[in-house]
């Protein structure tokens, strides 16, 4: 098992670069030419009030992979990607981000390695897409001074690979759902992280805009970033990430492989609903179908390989 | 290792990036593809460049103009003065010439016009960087030190320390005033369920209400004289009186809060997502708010010392001067602030003069103003929410 990996505190193996000679690593083609270990937690927790919302959550996310933070509403997705963001402070045993304490980094130098695109992201009217991108270059500007060449130069790269160039001189208000999506991915990249975390950034989106988005995460992985987005749907996250966690109640349940992963039991036990795993006809992903968990009998009659439950 | 395992898979087995590729390719109509990127990307640096040169050449301007109102504003007014003799005036104080103008006429100049017009264009100019830092802080197009109660709780210090003849404690009293009112608005907001556009200014008007009445309260039962236009001049802002010594501390103000404030502009900037980008993007977000909260408040403070509760300049510039330059704070800041001071520079004159010899307080023209700016700007927020 590889990518992101979760579970009962058991410690990580090293995934590439951590122990491994570099052409090791870099033989396969798959790892990233930067080296390091990507983000590693170990039983981060956060309590709001009284309740645990996070609860001793073991992560990783190895660079170069696209994980994917699965689990019903409030089962701590949100919550746990603001605290790796850094937004709030966990309770951790350790927290690294190639192998540099993150809690102990100081804020600006964290964000410039790790970016945050927010759900339902509203900026004020009149922001010019060029400009909202350009905020992620803050973390690595001082106060006084205008864009650097090296800024605009950045900037111009991350409207590029978010492909959002056609649109960078319009008014972000002005853009449909899937535009202002690219351009929060813009504004992200713009901070240049190694960590990329991203809360349901599929949401509102309609589906070509969907497969956009996370067909861009796919690649950006690819070129070596580390991705972790938080997704509801399962079968879009079977077909693009590398590893899947899924969280309830802040507790990580399972974690690996989304084909391992996703069984029957297991969504029937964190969603409360029935799901039959399928086959994508082209591309042999698994693809959920699913029904309402009081329905005694399954709807599809389903030629799925994985076990299908009594 | 590990790693490697499931890479290869990907590469063999996984022909889910395929798809994966073709749909991220599929954006071409709106994004094109990446490859023809030079163009568009080319294209793209023009407006950035445009919107930097609009702000500078629109800086350029209002730095002339507010020059040019300030010689012209003192040459308004019976005694017939004409620019030339305004920059005489000042050039003889300054050492640079010979007095050519009458003891009269350039104590009319010197002594009593200048120092009235710097004032204004100080205040102008402090009161547009408060609204601009409050309204990115709280995330509100209405919040304004006037709306939010700063201004009447400032007044509030302002009364009580002058009834208690220590004018010293004077631009200290009113900071402990406007901080008192924001800690009661913010606070009374929040508990009204929440820092929204609307419970704000609805907490900012009851705190205003109860810190006008008090100023008026105290006024009322220690002056001796007119007291109703001393009332008057409190709560609805007058230049009228303002000497040197109200100039040094407004232009002391501006310089040890107001020009620092102007260096945050891309601290503000980050708050245009709200608290959680702002953090992610390094912003340490209870400490920047609170500081730069109360720097408002002493800003503000030491404005309403000089010149009592002048409304909407704080709430109109900025969103004028928006609508020209864009919202991004480093240029919205400094081109306010030059806005500001130019339009309190005239409206203050015309207070001064249209109902000559009577003065009229000039936030009664600032009100005429602001209040309909203030009506539109609220509709277009509910039609928003």
């Amino acid at each position: 098992m590889s990518g992101v990996r979760a579970g009962g505190g058991r410690v990580p193996e090293a995934p590439c670069g951590l122990g491994a000679s570099g052409g090791a690593s870099t033989a396969g083609g798959s790892c990233p030419a930067r080296p390091g270990t990507g983000l590693e937690g170990s039983r981060v927790s956060f309590a709001r009030g009284s309740r645990l919302v996070v609860d001793g959550v073991d992560i990783t996310v190895p660079r170069g992979a696209v994980g994917a933070l699965l689990g019903p509403n409030g089962a701590g997705k949100s919550t746990l990607l603001h605290l790796l963001a850094g937004v709030e402070r966990p309770e951790v045993a350790a927290l690294t981000l190639d192998g540099d304490d993150l809690v102990a980094l100081r804020r600006r130098e964290r964000a410039r390695r790790i970016a945050l695109v927010e759900q339902d992201a509203q900026a004020p009217d009149g922001l010019a897409v060029e400009h909202v991108v350009g905020l992620g270059r803050i973390p690595h500007q001082s106060a006084w001074g205008g864009d650097s060449a090296r800024d605009r130069e950045v900037i111009a790269h991350a409207l590029d690979a978010a492909d959002a160039t056609a649109f960078a001189s319009r008014r972000y208000d002005e853009l449909s759902g899937g535009e202002r999506q690219r351009v929060n991915l813009a504004r992200a990249l713009a901070q240049e992280p190694e960590l990329l975390l991203l809360d349901e950034p599929t949401n509102h989106l309609d589906i070509r805009a969907q497969l956009a988005t996370l067909g861009l995460l796919r690649r950006l992985a690819d070129d070596g970033l580390s991705v972790l987005a938080a997704l509801h749907d399962l079968s879009l996250a079977a077909s693009y990430a590398d590893h899947v966690v899924v969280l309830a109640n802040g507790v990580v349940v399972a974690a690996g492989d989304p084909a391992d992963v996703l069984t029957p039991p297991l969504i029937r036990a964190v969603w409360g609903v029935e799901a039959s795993v399928l086959r994508h006809p082209s591309t042999g992903r698994p693809l959920l179908a699913f029904a309402p968990a009081d329905a005694d009998e399954t709807v599809a009659p389903e030629p799925a390989p994985a076990p299908e439950p009594a | 290792m590990a790693m490697q395992a499931g890479r290869a898979t990907d590469a063999a087995g996984r022909p889910s990036v395929e798809p994966a590729r073709r749909a991220g390719r599929a954006s071409g109509p709106h994004g094109g593809p990446s490859e023809p990127h030079g163009g568009p990307s080319a294209g793209d640096r023009t407006p950035r460049r445009a919107g930097t040169a609009t702000a500078v050449g629109v800086g350029g301007a209002l730095v002339a103009l507010l020059a040019a109102s300030v010689v012209l504003a003192v040459t308004i007014g019976p005694a017939g003065l004409a620019p030339g003799d305004v920059l005489a005036s000042i050039a003889a104080h300054l050492g640079l010439g010979e007095p050519t103008l009458s003891p009269l006429r350039d104590a009319i100049v010197w002594e009593l016009r200048m120092p009235r017009v710097l004032t204004a264009a100080a205040v102008g100019a402090g009161l547009a960087i408060c609204g601009v830092v409050m309204q990115a802080l709280t995330r509100n197009p209405l919040a304004d030190p006037y709306l939010l109660g700063l201004s009447s709780g400032a007044s509030v210090g302002a009364v009580i320390v002058l009834v208690l003849g220590m004018a010293v404690a004077l631009p200290v009293a009113a900071f402990a005033g406007a901080l008192a009112a924001l800690a009661a608005t913010l606070g009374l907001a929040r508990a009204a369920g929440g820092l929204s556009p609307t419970t704000t200014v609805l907490a900012g008007l009851a705190v205003s209400a109860v810190f006008g009445a008090v100023t008026s309260l105290v006024i009322f039962w220690s002056a001796t004289t007119d007291s109703y236009r001393e009332i008057l001049n409190w709560l609805l802002g007058s230049l009228a009186g303002a000497g040197w010594p109200a100039a040094a501390l407004a232009g002391a103000a501006i310089a040890i809060v107001g020009l620092p404030l102007l260096a945050t502009g891309r601290t503000l900037d980050a708050f245009a997502f709200g608290d959680t980008a702002a953090s992610a993007l390094g912003i340490h977000v209870p400490r920047t708010r609170a500081l730069l909260l109360v720097a408002t408040a002493l800003l503000t403070g030491a404005l309403v010392a000089v010149s009592g509760a002048i409304g909407f300049v704080g709430l109109i510039l900025p969103h004028a001067v928006r609508l020209v330059v864009g919202a991004r704070h480093r240029a919205l800041l400094p081109l306010s602030a030059l806005a500001g001071a130019v339009f309190l520079v005239w409206v203050d004159t015309g207070a001064r003069t249209l109902f000559d010899p009577r003065e009229l307080p000039v936030g009664i023209l600032t009100a005429l103003v602001g209040g309909p700016v203030f009506a539109a700007l609220l509709l277009r927020a509910r039609r928003a929410s």
